[in-house]
């Protein structure tokens, strides 16, 4: 186990250090869940309040009057452009696009780690260096590029439509932007698995090799069950960032019915000239964060403590 | 573990023979073959369209590509603004706030993802509840919490008002509206958005070290804070350089933070790279500064993170 | 090269398309009106199309005043999948003809008689080459004031009618305790604002001269410095929490009498439309003092694209119900703006939006209807946005004086010419 319960034991002040600590971290732990909160707290509020009410109170104040009305209106009526039926029917593009650009590209990433550092070959560190700094290439200057290689690929996919009758989901705005986060992802989840696995145990790896386990077999069998806290950290960060992408989600899939939730959201909440309705967007928000909310709290539970502590003795 | 995996494995005909057939052969290069799709879609959507940017900051290309080179103007142009200081131009304004953003930024998210990473490894009750508290920043698209952190910090309507109604008259918090201080308030809305991520980082990586070190160091009467000094940080490295990658390329790209909580500061005061390069790329139809601006940044990365990386992953002799 | 490359996108595109022969009966509408009024404003197109049996796909991209929208606009023209249209602003509607992406109106133009009756201020940017590119949809003109009666009335003040007027009546608000003028400190309001400010202090040849035709002796003249010294002089009579403010907001502390007086494109006017307010007994609408019978325009167009052949109909039925006088009263009555066509009755007006046809005619008939600078129709986007730098970075202190101020609006403009 990881944890420093705490000197305790060791201190010859016994029970009173220890308790003090513990309150200390309490203590320290609760100022900043305080910090963390605030802006939640603030979007919360405004998102119970009338408008009137938003206009001429304190922004820090609980609402007088509280309104469900705003989050009624988000969920079901506020107008997305022309179509004024909510956010709630965007739902479901934004997660059949996310769900498998994350798995494909977690996936992706915990093979390419485990061959990063298992199954090293010469120039794999240049290979990994590489993927590396392909985080860092600015999405707003891939945006024409990658626009003009998917228009191609979806006149390609007519063609197929025309001459054999199916088009294999190209030219389709969803499997596009699958494809386009899956690119730009693989990158970091790489990175992940590279990190995670580099301090796993080799000696684990040789072992099951001298005992014929193919490459596939020890990866399943030996590798997978022990990646649980890093496939949460991964499966959050793409979720999420796959999510709340609105770049490419606007100029690859705002055309079609395949318009995914963020850009639903932009729309409500950035009017350029009009009246500004900050209870509804507010809650427009945080019904569009649910999805990933949830991630959270349902992946944190695989953050459980000392899954590694049987393996690494090998 | 590893039990299992030598119970359940059996030695197989080929693996004891000695002569390379082509199935071992096979086997051998697996682990390239599996690789090599990824490798390949970067090469492909990353250093080709980091080469199609080069190529188009050397032409004239304005509002859409063009592909007539017409030499270094976009450079020059950009050179010439970095030494203008006085008014500031928006690119000496937009390096200058990489700089100092870009630094606390990482620095802090950094050191406040491992202290709560930290306190939260020490068998918290209601540890369940306090991490998605860290961490739902990040679920929440900045377009809106930009607008929560702008009442916030806005003096009329945020903290200070509130301040003030409550007697405390004198707090003065303006810096959103100051051009000198706006960059800050990104700074620190930025470390509220991410550091619960990095807390998590730190966490798993907390969560996957060997329990027995940690006792063994322990028994040796190592006091905590040694323990975490000599034994836990050293064994967390990997996760410093996963989670400074992650912070350093949120650090350029945060154009929407800007954007939302901002619009781009008192006389752009608030301008990042990622602001500067988005204007002139798309706003300005200058794509040939923007996609200089855009190499100058990859550039500059390569020079700050290349010996970083160099230093971390080269092989260490074992 | 490029216009190449896109027109064979746009051939091959409609290639595609060929396999089916009947046309396509639905339009396509990339835009980033997506608040309520607006929404509402553009409902009336969606149903006037539906009633010719056309459906209305639409693609709205809010955010930054069209920024997200046009990055969209691009993305989709590289990947060669035209929508029918998309709302457009002034020069980028000059650009995308340029590269030969947009269809060609100009039958339908001869048709429907637009040569006439709209403005030829708006043709230089809807025609291109002698084809029409594009549907203006309305005129919004940016030198107004509004202010709210009441305020007004308190004080005893009465309509300006020269910048020291103004100025007179900016004490008196500050005198009785109210903030005389409420700003947003956002590149794009200040420099609207100076828009206005030169073409008081200059006159309408002038603003002309340095505005739209860029002419270096007017903008290095020390006219424009006074004019910004007049700025520097407005600009004292914001509060102090001005920077970053929203131009809603702004316009909010005018309904509210908190503040006496934004100056302000006529979309203000919606906002005091949807808190209930009426013109001449809530709230003033003048024009900007010094400025009356000149208009600062700026005008959202739809621009049409060059569309397979399947489309073109529905598309010349878009820009047809865009430009029928019906819709032009509905919507811009909504909108707050004034048709884009001269000979639309001004019934369903009120007063402000009745004042603002008549000073649209007569500004057109005379000679003083003048492209916005800060909002991208007096100049290319490139020198629209180095001349809002000089402006807000002049407001915001990192320039210091007017004549430095002249100087580096000299060199911005040359720089991004």
């Amino acid at each position: 186990m990881s944890a420093v319960t705490t000197p305790a034991r060791q201190a010859s002040g016994g029970v009173n250090v220890k308790t003090v600590n513990r309150i200390v971290i309490y203590g320290l732990l609760a100022l900043f869940a305080v910090f963390y909160l605030m802006p939640l707290f603030v979007m919360l509020v405004t998102s119970f309040k009338t408008m009137d009410e938003i206009q001429n109170g304190n922004m820090l104040a609980l609402p007088r009057a509280p309104t469900f009305d705003p989050w009624l209106k988000a969920w079901g009526e506020t107008c997305v452009g022309l179509t004024c039926a909510g956010i709630k029917g965007y739902f479901w593009n934004s997660i059949k696009m996310v769900v498998p650009a994350v798995l494909i590209s977690t996936m992706l990433g915990a093979l390419n780690g485990y061959v990063l550092t298992k199954w090293r070959f010469r120039g794999a560190t240049l290979v990994f260096g590489l993927m590396l700094f392909a985080c860092f290439i600015p999405f707003q200057s891939v945006l024409l590029p990658m626009a003009t290689i998917l228009g191609s690929v979806g006149r390609f996919g007519v063609t197929l439509q025309n001459s054999i009758g199916t088009s294999f989901g190209l030219g389709n705005s969803t499997v596009n932007l699958v494809f386009v986060h899956v690119v730009y992802g693989i990158g970091f989840t790489t990175l992940f698995f590279r990190n995670y696995y580099e301090a796993f145990p080799t000696e684990l790896v040789k072992a099951a090799q001298v005992d014929g386990a193919s490459f596939f077999q020890i990866f399943r069998r030996i590798m997978l069950p022990n990646s649980m806290p890093i496939f949460v950290v991964t499966v959050i960060y793409q979720f999420t960032n796959i999510w709340n992408d609105f770049l490419f989600a606007s100029a690859y899939a705002g055309t079609g019915d395949a318009m995914p939730m963020t850009v639903a959201l932009n729309n409500v909440v950035n009017t350029s000239t009009g009246v500004v309705e900050y209870n509804v967007n507010m809650a427009a928000a945080m019904i569009a964060a649910l999805p990933t909310l949830l991630v959270y709290v349902l992946a944190g539970r695989y953050f459980v403590r000392g899954l590694m502590a049987g393996a690494v003795k090998g | 573990m590893s039990t299992v995996a030598t119970s359940q494995i059996k030695l197989t005909p080929e693996h004891a023979r000695p002569r390379a057939s082509v199935r071992s052969r096979l086997q051998d290069a697996l682990p390239k073959i599996v690789l090599a799709p990824s490798f390949a879609i970067t090469i492909v959507f990353v250093y080709g369209f980091i080469l199609w940017t080069i190529y188009l900051s050397f032409t004239n290309s304005k509002t859409f590509p063009s592909y007539v080179i017409t030499g270094s103007r976009a450079y020059q142009r950009l050179w010439g603004w970095t030494f203008d200081t006085d008014p500031p131009s928006s690119w000496y304004t937009s390096i200058t706030n990489m700089g100092i953003f870009g630094f606390l930024y990482i620095l802090i998210c950094l050191a406040l993802g491992l202290f709560l990473a930290i306190l939260l490894d020490q068998k918290i009750r209601g540890e369940g509840m306090l991490r998605p508290i860290y961490l739902y920043p990040m679920a929440l698209s900045f377009i809106v919490t930009g607008v929560a952190w702008k009442w916030f910090l806005d003096p009329g309507l945020g903290l200070e008002q509130t301040l003030h109604q409550w007697g405390w008259t004198s707090f003065h918090f303006d810096w959103i509206k100051n051009k000198d201080f706006v960059i800050y308030t990104v700074v620190i809305a930025g470390v509220w958005q991410a550091s619960g991520f990095i807390m998590a980082m730190f966490l798993a990586g907390l969560r996957g070290i060997d329990g027995e070190i940690m006792k063994a160091a322990q028994i040796d009467g190592a006091t905590t804070f040694q323990l975490y000094r000599r034994i836990v940080i050293p064994l967390l490295r990997p996760i410093f350089l996963s989670a400074f990658i992650v912070l350093a390329h949120l650090a350029i790209k945060s154009y929407d933070l800007v954007v939302a909580l901002t619009s781009g500061g008192p006389g752009g005061s608030a301008w990042l790279p990622s602001n500067f390069m988005y204007e002139y790329t798309f706003k300005r139809n200058e794509m040939a500064v923007g996609s200089a601006s855009a190499v100058i940044m990859l550039m500059t990365i390569v020079a700050i993170i290349v010996p970083y990386l160099y230093s971390e992953l080269r092989e260490k002799p074992r | 090269m490029l216009r190449k490359l896109l027109i064979g996108t746009a051939l091959a595109t409609s290639f595609a398309f060929s396999a089916h022969a009947a046309d396509v009966k639905e339009v396509q509408m990339l835009h980033w009106w997506t608040s309520g009024g607006e929404a509402a404003a553009l409902n009336v197109l969606k149903g006037d199309l539906a009633k010719e049996g056309y459906a209305w796909k639409d693609v709205p991209v809010a955010g930054g005043g069209g920024d997200a929208a046009m990055t969209a606009l691009k993305a989709m023209v590289a990947a060669g999948n035209y929508p029918t249209a998309s709302q457009m602003l002034g020069y980028t509607v000059l650009d995308y003809a340029a590269a030969g992406v947009m269809g060609d109106l100009t039958e339908t133009a001869k048709k429907e008689g637009w040569d006439k009756s709209v403005p030829a201020a708006l043709q230089k940017f809807s025609v291109y080459e002698g084809k029409w590119v594009a549907a203006p949809v309305n005129v919004h003109s940016v030198n107004w004031l509004w202010i709210n009666k009441a305020v007004m009335d308190k004080i005893g003040g009465t309509e300006p009618k020269t910048f020291d007027d103004f100025i007179a009546l900016l004490d008196k608000a500050k005198a009785a305790g109210v903030i005389p003028l409420a700003l947003g400190g956002q590149n794009w309001q200040e420099a609207t604002m100076f828009d206005s400010v030169v073409l008081s202090t200059g006159g309408p040849e002038f603003y002309k001269k340095a505005f739209n035709d860029l002419d270096d002796a007017s903008l290095k003249s020390d006219t424009m410095k006074k004019s910004f010294d007049n700025l520097a002089k407005l600009v004292t009579y914001v509060d102090p929490n001005f920077s970053g403010r929203d131009w809603n907001l702004a316009t909010a502390m005018v309904i509210k009498g908190d503040a006496l007086v934004q100056v302000m494109g006529d979309w203000a006017k919606g906002e005091f439309h949807a808190a209930k307010k009426t013109p001449g007994t809530d709230f003033l609408c003048y024009r900007f003092p010094g400025t009356d019978g000149s208009v600062i325009y700026n005008s959202d167009m739809f621009g049409m694209f060059n569309v397979p052949d399947d489309r073109k109909a529905a598309q010349v039925a878009l820009a047809t119900a865009t430009l029928s006088k019906s819709f032009q009263s509905a919507f811009n009555v909504v909108k707050g703006s004034v048709p884009a066509r001269t000979d639309v009755p001004d019934t369903d007006f009120d007063a402000c939006g009745k004042k603002g046809i008549a000073d649209l005619k007569a500004a057109n008939d005379g000679g003083t209807l003048f492209g916005s600078l800060a909002q991208g129709y007096g100049a290319p986007p490139a020198v629209a946005n180095a001349y809002k730098d000089v402006v807000s970075k002049f407001v915001h202190g990192q320039i210091k004086t007017s004549d430095e101020a002249v100087t580096e609006l000299v060199k911005a403009i040359d720089d991004a010419k």
